[in-house]
C-alpha cells in the first residue's frame, strides 16, 4: 500500500504520539531519554515533591552534573569544597533528588560524568529514532543520531518525570541541503556558523531542521554534533541528520547501545528512519560547502559571523548593530585577523569532543602559545579526557602553555568560577557569544579548534591554514 | 496559577533585537534552587555597573518604568538558553505580557507555563509600540488581542490549548496526568512490537 513519503521528523514524530494533536490540544508526545543536570532540575523535583507525585520511569532519565561544576582537578576530586556555595548547594541536591526518586546520577566522580550532551551519544545511550529531551536548549546535539532532541524548560522537566511525555504542537520541517566538500582547513563548526550566518537567529524558529546532502553524509559523527548543537543558534529547536553506517559503526559496541539480537533489530529499524525519497519539507535552503571559509563571529550572536580573511560589515543607521560592535570593542569595516586575544576557550558540548582535541592539538604540538595568553582546555567528558591522555594530547596542551581541566561547561556559561574578565577578548569554541555569557563584559569570539589553537599560538585571530 | 483573562498596563520599552535569556537573566544567576526572588538580577548587566550601581540611562531604573506590566521588546525576544528562569525573573519584576514581532520557541513555551504571556504581532504595530514607550494597552487573552490607545485592535496568534490553560488558571501537568491511561496504553503496545 503506497503511503505519502514521509521524513526522518515525520517518521519519529508518529512513533511517539500517544495522542495526535486536534486543534483544541497539543499532541501528547512520548520522550523515550530525559537527561537532567543540577542547574534546571531543582525547582521540577520541587514540583513533583510539593504534588505527591513519583518519577514515572526513572529508567528513562539519567542525571548528571556539568554546568555549574568546576572543572578544577582540586574540586572535583581533590577534596576541596566547590568554592561556590550556591553551586555546591546544587550539586548536593540533584544528589538528593536523584536518590529520592531512584534516577541513576553520574556524579562528580563518576568516571562517566560530563557535558550531557556528550555523554549521550558517547554512552550509547541516544540512539536513531529515539525522542530525547533535557533542560538544556543544546540538546539538538543529538539529533546528530537520528533522534528528535529538543531543549525544555523546568516545568516542562517535571512534566516528563511525572508522566515520561509531554505536549507539544508539531513543528514544521525545514530541510537544509549541503553538497560539495569542505577545504582544507575548514571544519563543521565553520560550516554551521555559516549556516547560522545565512539563515539569521531566528531563521529556523518553530523548525526542526534536517541537515542533508553529500557533505553532511560525509562528516564523521562528531562532526555531526558538532552541526546539530548549534540548530537552536539559528532559532530551531531540533537539527537532525539520517543515521547510516557511519551512525551505526558510532554507536556499535558502545555501554548502553542495544547488543547482540536487540542490536539487530535496531538496526533494521534504524535503517527504515531516513527521509523516503519524494518527502516534503515545508521549507529547503541549498549551501554551497566548497564556498565555506574558516568562520568566525565579530558581534554578540551567532549569526554576526564573517569569514575570518574578511571585514567587519557596516550598517549605517542601525543602532542595535553598532551598540553589539561597541560592546566588543570592534570597528565596522575593519578586519577581525590580528585582532589580539588574552583568552583561548577550547571546550563545551559543540566542539569538546575527542576529534576535537585532536584537531587542537595536531596543530599546537611543538609550538607554544603567546606570551600573557590563558588556553583552557576543558574536554567534554571524564571518558573524553582519558582517552586524550591515553594518546598523550594532554601533554601536547600542558606543553603549549595550556590549562588541561576536568570536564564541564566550564567557561562556556561563566557560572561554574571560569570565566573571561570584563574588556577581555575570549576566542571559544563554544556555541554562544552573548553579551556577558562567559562572563560580564566579557568579549567572545566563536570560532573553530583549529581556529582557537591557532589564534593562542599567535596571540591574535589567525587563520589557521596560515599556520598547517 | 491565576487565571489570566485580560491585562491593561503602560508598556516598557526595550528596542534591541535579538535579546537572549543570557541577558534577561545571567547565568551566574542560576545556581539558585528555588524560583523565588529572581526579579532582583533581571537585565542585571544592563541595568547596573560593574559596581553594582543602577544605570540611570537604563529604562527599567526609570521613573516611568515602575509599574509597568508589559514589556515591549525589538525582535526575536528570549532567544538561546532554554533557561526557565528568564520568564520567572521577568514575572517575579512585575511583568506579565511581551511584545515582539518574534519570540524564540523554547522562551514562548517556558512563559505560557508561567503565565507571561507572549504577544507576537506585526511589524506596523510593533513599529508603532516602539516609537511610542509608556502607551497603555490592554491584552485580552480570550479574544486574543491587543488593544492600542486610539482604540485599534491588533490579534495575536496564542495556541488554544495554552489560552485554555491562562484563562482557567490551570497548568498542563493535569491534563498530562489526566492522560496516563493513554499513555500506559502506549507503552505496552509498543513493548508488544518490541
Ligand atoms: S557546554 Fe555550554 S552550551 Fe553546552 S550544555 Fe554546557 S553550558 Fe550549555
Amino acid at each position: 500500500m503506497a503511503r505519502a513519503p514521509q521524513t526522518l521528523f515525520d517518521k519519529v514524530w508518529q512513533r511517539h504520539e500517544v495522542c495526535a494533536e486536534s486543534a483544541a490540544t497539543p499532541a501528547v508526545l512520548y520522550v523515550d531519554l530525559h537527561l537532567i543536570h543540577e542547574v534546571t532540575s531543582p525547582q521540577a523535583f520541587a514540583v513533583l515533591r510539593g504534588r505527591g507525585l513519583r518519577v514515572r520511569r526513572p529508567e528513562r532519565t539519567l542525571a548528571t552534573m556539568d554546568h555549574s561544576t568546576p572543572t578544577t582537578t582540586a574540586q572535583v576530586f581533590g577534596g576541596a569544597p566547590i568554592a561556590i556555595d550556591a553551586a555546591a548547594r546544587q550539586v548536593r541536591e540533584l544528589e538528593e533528588n536523584c536518590a529520592r526518586f531512584g534516577i541513576e546520577l553520574l556524579g562528580l566522580k563518576s568516571a562517566q560524568r560530563g557535558i550531557v550532551h556528550v555523554i549521550g551519544p558517547e554512552l550509547g545511550l541516544t540512539q536513531p529514532g529515539m525522542t530525547i529531551v533535557c533542560g538544556d536548549s543544546h540538546t539538538s546535539t543529538h539529533g546528530a543520531l537520528g533522534a528528535l532532541a529538543f531543549g525544555i524548560g523546568t516545568t516542562e522537566v517535571g512534566h516528563v518525570l511525572a508522566t515520561q511525555c509531554l505536549l507539544q504542537r508539531r513543528p514544521r520541517t525545514f530541510a537544509v541541503n549541503v553538497s560539495g566538500a569542505l577545504a582544507p582547513g575548514v571544519t563543521a563548526k565553520d560550516l554551521i556558523l555559516a549556516i547560522i550566518g545565512r539563515l539569521g537567529v531566528s531563521g529556523g524558529t518553530e523548525h526542526v531542521i534536517e541537515y542533508r546532502g553529500n557533505t553532511i553524509a560525509a562528516l564523521g559523527m562528531e562532526e555531526r554534533m558538532t552541526v546539530c548543537n548549534m540548530s537552536i543558534e539559528a532559532g530551531a529547536r531540533a537539527g537532525m541528520i539520517a543515521p547510516d553506517e557511519t551512525t551505526f559503526a558510532y554507536l556499535a559496541g558502545r555501554p548502553r547501545a542495544p547488543a547482540g539480537d536487540a542490536w539487530e533489530r535496531s538496526l533494521a529499524a534504524w535503517r527504515e528512519l531516513p527521509s523516503d525519497p519524494g518527502a516534503r519539507f515545508d521549507r529547503e535552503v541549498s549551501i554551497e560547502a566548497t564556498e565555506v571559509e574558516p568562520m568566525i563571529t565579530y558581534g554578540t550572536n551567532p549569526g554576526m559571523v564573517m569569514p575570518i580573511g574578511g571585514h567587519i560589515p557596516q550598517r549605517p543607521g542601525d543602532p542595535v548593530f553598532a551598540r553589539a560592535l561597541e560592546y566588543m570593542g570592534l570597528n565596522a569595516g575593519e578586519p577581525i585577523k590580528d585582532q589580539p586575544v588574552n583568552v583561548v576557550f577550547i571546550g563545551s558540548c559543540t566542539n569538546a569532543r575527542l576529534s576535537d582535541l585532536r584537531t587542537a592539538a595536531a596543530l599546537l604540538r611543538g609550538r607554544r602559545i603567546a606570551r600573557g595568553l590563558t588556553l583552557l582546555v576543558v574536554p567534554g567528558s571524564q571518558q573524553v579526557k582519558r582517552a586524550a591522555e591515553a594518546e598523550g594530547l594532554d601533554r601536547v596542551f600542558l606543553d603549549a602553555g595550556a590549562e588541561w581541566r576536568e570536564s564541564g561547561c566550564s567557561m562556556c556559561l561563566g557560572m561554574n568560577g571560569d570565566v573571561v574578565g570584563r574588556g577581555q577578548y575570549a576566542i571559544s569554541t563554544s556555541n554562544r557569544n552573548f553579551e556577558g555569557r562567559q562572563g560580564p563584559g566579557a568579549r567572545t569570539l566563536l570560532a573553530s579548534p583549529l581556529t582557537a589553537a591557532a589564534s593562542a599560538v599567535r596571540g591574535r585571530v589567525t587563520d589557521p591554514r596560515e599556520l598547517a | 496559577m491565576e487565571p489570566f483573562k485580560t491585562l491593561t498596563s503602560r508598556t516598557v520599552v526595550l528596542p534591541a533585537t535579538n535579546i537572549d535569556t543570557d541577558q534577561i537573566i545571567p547565568a551566574r544567576f542560576l545556581t539558585t534552587t528555588t524560583r523565588a526572588g529572581l526579579g532582583a538580577h533581571l537585565f542585571a548587566d544592563w541595568r547596573y555597573d560593574s559596581a553594582g550601581a543602577p544605570r540611570s540611562d537604563f529604562v527599567l531604573n526609570q521613573a516611568h518604568a515602575a509599574g509597568c506590566r508589559v514589556l515591549v521588546a525589538g525582535r526575536n525576544f528570549g532567544c538561546g538558553s532554554s533557561r526557565e528562569h528568564a520568564p520567572w525573573a521577568l514575572l517575579d519584576y512585575g511583568f506579565r505580557a511581551v511584545i515582539s514581532t518574534e519570540i524564540a520557541d523554547i522562551f514562548r513555551n517556558n512563559s505560557l507555563k508561567n503565565g507571561l504571556l507572549p504577544v507576537v504581532i506585526d511589524e506596523a504595530t510593533s513599529a508603532w509600540l516602539l516609537a511610542h514607550a509608556g502607551a497603555e494597552v490592554t491584552l485580552d487573552v480570550v479574544s486574543s488581542t491587543l488593544t492600542l490607545p486610539a482604540g485599534t485592535r491588533v490579534p495575536f496568534p496564542l495556541e488554544p490549548f495554552a489560552r485554555h490553560c491562562l484563562v482557567e488558571g490551570v497548568d498542563e501537568l493535569g491534563f498530562l496526568l489526566g492522560r496516563l491511561g493513554d499513555i500506559e496504553a502506549f507503552e505496552r503496545a509498543r513493548c508488544g512490537r518490541g
